[in-house]
């Protein structure tokens, strides 16, 4: 895919799921999905630390953040949340036909939507939602758009016009990456940003007000330009949950102890048995 | 069955095989004699000696290994290592990918998926062959509350697999197989640079066999040093609750959950932890589970073997006193 070079006054995208509160949400096991309907939708929690991210990075670089998300229409108060917590501009691709996507489905979906913004610095993603869980989307969006990314970044060292710094968990260790603009960068917590550890925000009362009066977008496939329709919503979603089940059905059996002094009786008695003891 | 083919990526960053790669070997030798197919495993190497890397994976079940040299400087540049995978899927056209699930792979194995077009199933606890001779890989979802079993309708089939989860098959230095030196040069890509490594990981909870956790029950950060020599005595690692993170007294690497470490120790001691889902997450698949709380509700309970109702500064004192006295007298016979 080609680009635009990256303007000087490239904007930051900031990928923003909206999930339901996973303590609250109900799974549909017969049908292997979220159902969605069962709960409100906030900002994943991961996504937050983008947004707060991005938001940093515009007193550098300048642009405006656009917080872009994949949902269904009532995701609306969502994208009011990331305006409250200062995204310029709010858009909700919205459409019968990207039900049902998969890692793949989405996130070329949002790379078509992220073309369409043009001219752009850096898009920014959580390192994982706590619905999907996969924490694939944020490469898998970067290989769309032809651009480098890191994971797992949890230090941003430095940034100038034409790059990041950023350290970024390799598993083994966290090593220094530094990637030229455009580019993509998956952020975990804790997230320091020139040595500040950085918390989302709690937007103000008059943010609160103000993102009430904003406009979100809402596009459909329609308003996506050179969409394959092919590849996005379930037509597009390689995977099939074939069967699902909850895990925590089948809880331990604990033998309960009230007295300490059984209690470390009976743990000495199991951490030798186990040949734990040295 | 047609004859069918498993490509194991070998996570190569610094000079030493990933150990959770050979695990991938030991599931990737199942599905293929499955299908009467073929082992390949995919490397880079930059060292003098790339047979050296390929006898460790032919040792461990691999029939062919295909390796890419790159300069020393490059080897932890994991778009580098997306193009090699990339080609050795191209050249060998396997029904299977395996990657392993560490940051590195689920860094990595997202952007093959792209390129090729093809599903990716994320941080699978198991695949299998069912009876149609389709592959099923089994995951958790929804921050481990839900266990779902997936299928892909495209080829291959790819999935990063959680580490830990399979045994590493014994090294047979005997085993024989094919070494491919992979000829085609890979360009670097454009605007990534690996500086470096610029921290080492200070704790491996992951590898740890006993965990102490301790959580909110904490009172104060100087209080941990009770946790940490029972944890010493007991040859394990102290490890904590998100909310001791967050908190600042601990490092994240510490930290067990969804949004933490993975962890399962053949016994994990939680002291005052309540049980959250999101912390359950991370601690479920351990062994055996012992855990302290004032609470007799906790929901911690359900996920215990033993649960102990009690003040959990009381209990680990007690452990402590015990098990120096335990230990002086095993020195002593
Ligand atoms: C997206 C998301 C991701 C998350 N990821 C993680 C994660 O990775 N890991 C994680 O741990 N949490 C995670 N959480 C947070 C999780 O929901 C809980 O808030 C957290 O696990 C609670 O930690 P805790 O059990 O230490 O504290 P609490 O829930 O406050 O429990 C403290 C317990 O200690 C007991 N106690 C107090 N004093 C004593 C005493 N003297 N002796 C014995 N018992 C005592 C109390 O009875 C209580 O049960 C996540 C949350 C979200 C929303
Ligand atoms: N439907 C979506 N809309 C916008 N961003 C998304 C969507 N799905 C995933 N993302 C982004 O990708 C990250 C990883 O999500 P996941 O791959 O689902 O774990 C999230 O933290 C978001 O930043």
């Amino acid at each position: 895919m080609a680009l635009e070079p990256g303007a000087s006054e490239g904007n930051i995208i900031v990928l923003v799921k909206p999930t339901p509160d996973i303590n609250k949400v109900r799974f549909d096991v017969e049908r292997g999905r979220i159902d969605r309907s069962s709960a409100e939708l906030e900002i994943n929690p991961f996504d937050l630390y983008a947004l707060e991210l991005a938001t940093r990075l515009r007193e550098i670089l300048g642009g405006r953040v656009i917080a872009v998300s994949m949902a269904p229409p009532h995701a609306e108060k969502a994208l009011r949340d990331a305006i409250a917590r200062g995204a310029d501009r709010a858009i909700l691709l919205s459409d019968k036909r990207f039900a049902g996507a998969d890692t793949l489905a989405t996130s070329y979906t949002l790379a078509m939507a992220i073309r369409k913004l043009g001219g752009f610095r850096l898009v920014l993603s959580g390192e994982k939602s706590v619905d999907g869980d996969t924490g694939q989307v944020g490469p898998e969006v970067a290989e769309h758009l032809n651009i480098p990314h890191a994971s797992f970044v949890h230090r941003v060292v430095d940034v100038d016009e034409d790059s990041i710094t950023v350290e970024s968990d390799f598993g083994d260790g966290y090593y220094l990456v530094r990637l030229r603009f455009p580019a993509l960068l998956s952020v975990s917590r804790p997230l320091t940003f020139r040595g500040e550890s950085l918390e989302p925000r709690i937007p103000k009362l008059s943010d609160v007000l103000r993102s009430r009066r904003a406009r979100i977008e809402v596009w459909s496939a329609d308003d996506v330009p050179g969409i394959d329709f092919r590849r996005i919503g379930l037509t597009g979603s390689p995977t099939r949950v074939v069967k699902a089940f909850y895990a925590l059905e089948e809880g331990r059996r604990p033998v309960v102890y009230k007295d300490p002094e059984a209690a470390v009786e009976e743990i000495i008695k199991v951490l030798r048995s186990r040949k734990l003891l040295r | 069955m047609e004859r069918r083919h498993v490509l194991v990526y070998v996570e190569n960053i610094n000079g030493r095989l990933n150990t959770s790669s050979f695990e991938l070997l030991t599931k990737a030798r199942e599905v293929a004699d499955a299908f009467s197919g073929r082992v390949y495993s995919v490397l880079l190497s930059a060292g003098d000696d790339p047979f050296r890397e390929a006898r460790e994976v032919i040792a461990r079940g691999s029939d062919v290994a295909i390796v890419y040299r790159v300069e020393r400087e490059l080897l932890p540049n994991y778009l580098l290592h997306a193009e090699a995978l990339t080609s050795a899927i191209r050249r060998t056209r396997p029904a299977l990918v395996l990657v392993s699930a560490t940051p590195w792979g689920r860094s990595l194995a997202p952007r093959v998926a792209a390129r090729l077009g093809v599903g990716l199933t994320a941080d699978c606890l198991d695949v299998y062959v069912d009876e149609s001779g389709e592959i099923v890989q089994v995951r958790p979802a929804f921050t481990g509350n839900i266990i779902a079993h997936i299928k892909t309708s495209s080829s291959p089939v790819m999935a990063t697999i959680r580490p830990g989860v399979f045994s590493p098959p014994k090294p047979d230095y005997s085993r024989s197989g094919e070494v491919i030196l992979a000829d085609e040069p890979l360009t670097p890509p454009e605007g990534l640079e690996v500086v470096g490594l610029s921290r080492e990981r200070s704790v491996r909870l992951s590898e740890a066999s006993v965990i102490v956790a301790v959580g909110r029950g904490l009172r104060r950060r100087e209080d941990v040093a009770l946790f940490e020599e029972l944890a010493k005595i007991l040859g394990g690692e102290v490890a904590v609750s998100k909310p001791l993170v967050d908190s600042g007294w601990f490092e994240k690497e510490r930290q067990v959950g969804f949004s933490g470490n993975i962890v399962r120790p053949r016994v994990y001691l939680a002291f005052g932890i309540s049980g959250a889902p999101q912390h359950i997450a991370g601690m479920r698949d351990s062994e055996f589970v012992i855990s302290v709380n004032i609470d007799p509700s906790a929901p911690m309970a359900r996920h215990s073997d033993i649960f102990v109702v009690g003040d959990m500064y009381e209990i680990a004192q007690k452990l402590v006193n015990r098990l120096k006295a335990f230990k002086s007298y095993e020195s002593r016979n």
